[in-house]
């Protein structure tokens, strides 16, 4: 069933998906004008989809393309290079605590939330050389708390209602 | 493990999660006292200190046409006109406690709350 060419389509297919997510969100005034950073992240429905129904592999690579592409759609290279510390780090936890198989997908979502925006504010720390920012981690990890477990319910309800052989 | 057990868990999780970034929070917030000086500085570089019992004005000028306009009043200081297109540190409340800071991203500014006895030098690098 799951052949190579089909796999690639799919994953392509994901990846734009991905994409006019990412677009929307672009469109969508910011949630809270006065902190940066917050958002929905909602290409990550797709990714969470992702993790569980192709694991691993297929996750990351949708989502690197996804944050190379948005950037060169709609961002600067400051900002890729805070969504590339993020999405490591939150992958990696996501399949850690997948792997483990104590949290379903909102829980797992919840965890990649928050350590995306970790691994951001971790990155900007160090090519801003300030501490400071260590403060606005607070507000974002709340931010990724809400935003992660909207997301890992929408994805929840994809890994459900998609039939298996997608 | 069954979904309904693991259901439980995330609920577990998520609030022993808000609470661990409530502690954390208050703990910032709260151990913090008022701070004396302002500290202003670019691209990492501390540029200037101001006092903040005295009332300033001043305009901080980045590469490009940067610029962000540092404002000293009561005590207090805070950003009102900024070329950033976000206008994120104009929208910043005003800083006083040790330690707060008015963080523009675009044009690499930071302006830092600190004590006297405080270095200019961030206390970790990660």
């Amino acid at each position: 069933m799951h052949n190579k060419v089909k796999d690639t389509a799919f994953l392509g297919l994901c990846v734009s998906l991905a994409l006019g997510l990412a677009y929307i969100e672009v469109l969508l005034p910011p949630l809270i004008a006065a902190v940066p950073g917050i958002k929905m992240g909602l290409p990550n429905i797709i990714l969470i989809f992702l993790l569980y129904r192709r694991g691993l592999p297929a996750a990351a690579t949708v989502s690197l393309l996804r944050m190379v592409l948005v950037t060169l759609l709609f961002g600067n290279w400051m900002a890729f290079l805070y969504s590339l510390a993020g999405g490591v780090l939150s992958m990696a936890v996501m399949v850690l605590l997948k792997r483990l198989n104590f949290l379903s997908v909102a829980g797992v979502s919840v965890a990649g939330g928050v350590t995306h925006n970790v691994g951001q504010i971790l990155m900007a720390m160090w090519m801003m050389n300030t501490a400071e920012l260590g403060y606005y981690l607070i507000v974002l990890a709340v931010s990724g708390t809400i935003a992660g477990l909207l997301i890992g319910l929408c994805g929840a309800l994809l890994i459900r209602r998609i039939p298996n052989k997608w | 493990m069954k979904s309904k057990q693991r259901v439980r868990n995330d609920v577990i999780f998520i609030v022993a999660l808000l609470a661990v970034i409530a502690i954390a929070g208050a703990c910032l917030y709260f151990l913090r006292g008022e701070g004396d000086t302002v500290t202003v500085s670019i691209d990492g570089k501390v540029v200037a200190t101001y006092p903040l019992d005295e009332d300033l004005v001043k305009d901080i000028h980045t590469e490009g046409d940067g610029l962000n306009r540092l404002i000293i009043r009561d005590g207090k200081a805070w950003v009102e006109k900024a070329s950033c297109p976000d206008g994120i540190c104009a929208a910043h409340k005003p800083i006083h406690r040790e330690g707060e800071s008015i963080i523009c991203l675009p044009n690499k500014v930071v302006i830092t709350v600190q004590t006297a006895d405080t270095t200019n030098e961030p206390d970790i690098v990660i």
